[in-house]
C-alpha cells in the first residue's frame, strides 16, 4: 500500500471550502489534512496561531501509525476516536477514507462534542470530493 | 510518492536516512541541521529513547527553492536502527520516495550491514517499491575511525557486501565531522527530484 495521491487545483479548492465552513467558522485554531505518509495536503488557520503543520503532519502520521498498530494487538482495527487534551489547547484526529487523516487544533471554547459532529460532518464531504 | 500540490504550486519529497541502529542516521540530519540552518524554518523533530536512541524517527524539513515553478520542500527523516523497531521503519518507510543508505564501516559491523539492507529491500517490497529502482545513495560513514586505529572495511568490501547488484552511487564518510554528509544529501535530493521530474512536467493533475 503506498500513496500516489494527485489532487487537482479544483479538488483542493473545494476541500478548503468544506473545512472553512464546518471547522474554521466554528472558532478552531487550524486544520490540516494529511495523508499518512506525512504530507500535508490542505492547511488552514484563524490567522492567529503559527503552527509548524510540516512537523505536526509527520508527527501525526507517525502517532496515527503507531496507534493503530496497538488497535491490532488488541484486536481491533483502529481506533476511531483520538484526542489529545492540553491545558488551554487539544488535538483531534480523524480519519478520511483509508489514506487521510484530519487533525484539528481547538481551544477550550470549542466543545469537544460539537467538534467531532463537524469533524463527521467535514470528513463526509470531502470524501465525496475524492 | 511525492506529494504535488498544484494549487500552492508545492511538491513535498520524503527521502529516508536508513541503516543499522548507531550507524549514524541522526548525525547525518544533525549536521544537515547545524551546517544549513538557514534554509531550514523549524526545529529539527526528533523522537528519542531515555538513552538518546532514536526511537521513531527524526524529520528535518528542507527547502530547496523552486523547480519548474514549484516549491521543492524536502523532508528527511531516519528510522530507528535497531532490529526490533521493524514495525517503526515501516511506517517512516511508508510514501518514500528517496532513501539514503547509511552504513557502518567499522569491521565489527559488517553483518548487520548486510542485514539492514536486506530488511530494507523486504520493508519497500510491503509498499511496492523495489531497491533496485527507487532513488538509493550508499553512504560508508565512520571512515574517521580508522585514524583511531580502529578496524575499518576496506571500500572494495562495503562495495561487494552492499552495493554489488545495486551500483548506486556511493560516498565514504564521516558524519561526526560533516565529511562528505552535504554531497550524499546533494546527490539524493537530485536524483529523488530527477525521479519526479516526468510528473512536474506535467503539471501535476489540473
Amino acid at each position: 500500500m503506498d500513496f500516489p495521491f494527485d489532487f487537482s487545483k479544483k479538488q483542493l479548492e473545494s476541500i478548503e471550502d468544506v473545512l472553512n465552513e464546518e471547522l474554521i467558522e466554528l472558532g478552531v485554531q487550524s486544520v490540516v489534512l494529511i495523508d499518512l505518509a506525512g504530507n500535508v495536503i490542505v492547511n488552514l488557520d484563524n490567522g492567529r496561531c503559527q503552527h509548524d503543520v510540516y512537523s505536526l503532519a509527520a508527527l501525526a502520521a507517525a502517532n496515527f501509525g503507531a496507534v493503530s498498530a496497538m488497535a491490532n494487538i488488541i484486536g481491533e482495527e483502529e481506533f476511531s476516536l483520538l484526542f489529545h487534551k492540553g491545558e488551554s489547547d487539544s488535538i483531534h484526529f480523524s480519519k478520511v477514507g483509508t489514506d487521510l487523516l484530519l487533525l484539528t487544533i481547538f481551544g477550550k471554547d470549542v466543545s469537544l462534542g460539537f467538534l467531532r459532529l463537524k469533524a463527521n460532518e467535514a470528513n463526509d464531504r470531502i470524501r465525496d470530493l475524492l | 510518492m511525492a506529494l504535488i500540490n498544484p494549487k500552492k504550486r508545492e511538491v513535498q519529497v520524503k527521502i529516508v536516512y536508513y541503516g543499522p541502529g548507531r550507524g549514524g542516521k541522526t548525525t547525518n540530519l544533525e549536521f544537515i541541521n547545524e551546517k544549513f540552518r538557514s534554509r531550514i524554518k523549524s526545529e529539527m523533530v526528533t523522537v528519542k529513547t531515555y538513552n538518546d536512541r532514536t526511537l521513531f524517527f527524526d524529520f528535518l524539513p528542507f527547502d530547496i527553492g523552486m523547480i519548474k515553478g514549484y516549491t521543492i520542500k524536502v523532508q528527511f527523516y531516519t528510522v530507528p536502527g535497531q532490529v526490533k523497531y521493524n514495525a517503526t521503519r515501516k511506517l517512516v518507510l511508508r510514501g518514500v520516495d528517496g532513501i539514503v543508505f547509511v552504513a557502518d564501516s567499522m569491521t565489527l559491523r559488517q553483518e548487520m550491514n548486510i542485514r539492514s539492507l536486506e530488511n530494507l529491500a523486504e520493508n519497500l517490497v510491503s509498499f511496492n517499491k523495489n531497491i533496485e529502482t527507487i532513488p538509493l545513495v550508499m553512504q560508508y560513514n565512520k571512515r574517521d575511525l580508522e585514524k583511531e586505529g580502529i578496524p575499518v572495511l576496506p571500500v572494495e568490501i562495503m562495495e561487494k557486501d552492499l552495493n554489488a547488484g545495486l551500483k548506486a552511487p556511493y560516498y565514504t564518510a564521516s558524519a561526526v565531522s560533516g565529511d562528505n554528509v552535504a554531497v550524499t544529501m546533494k546527490r539524493i535530493i537530485s536524483m529523488t527530484v530527477m525521479s519526479i521530474r516526468e510528473k512536474l512536467e506535467l503539471g501535476g493533475s489540473e
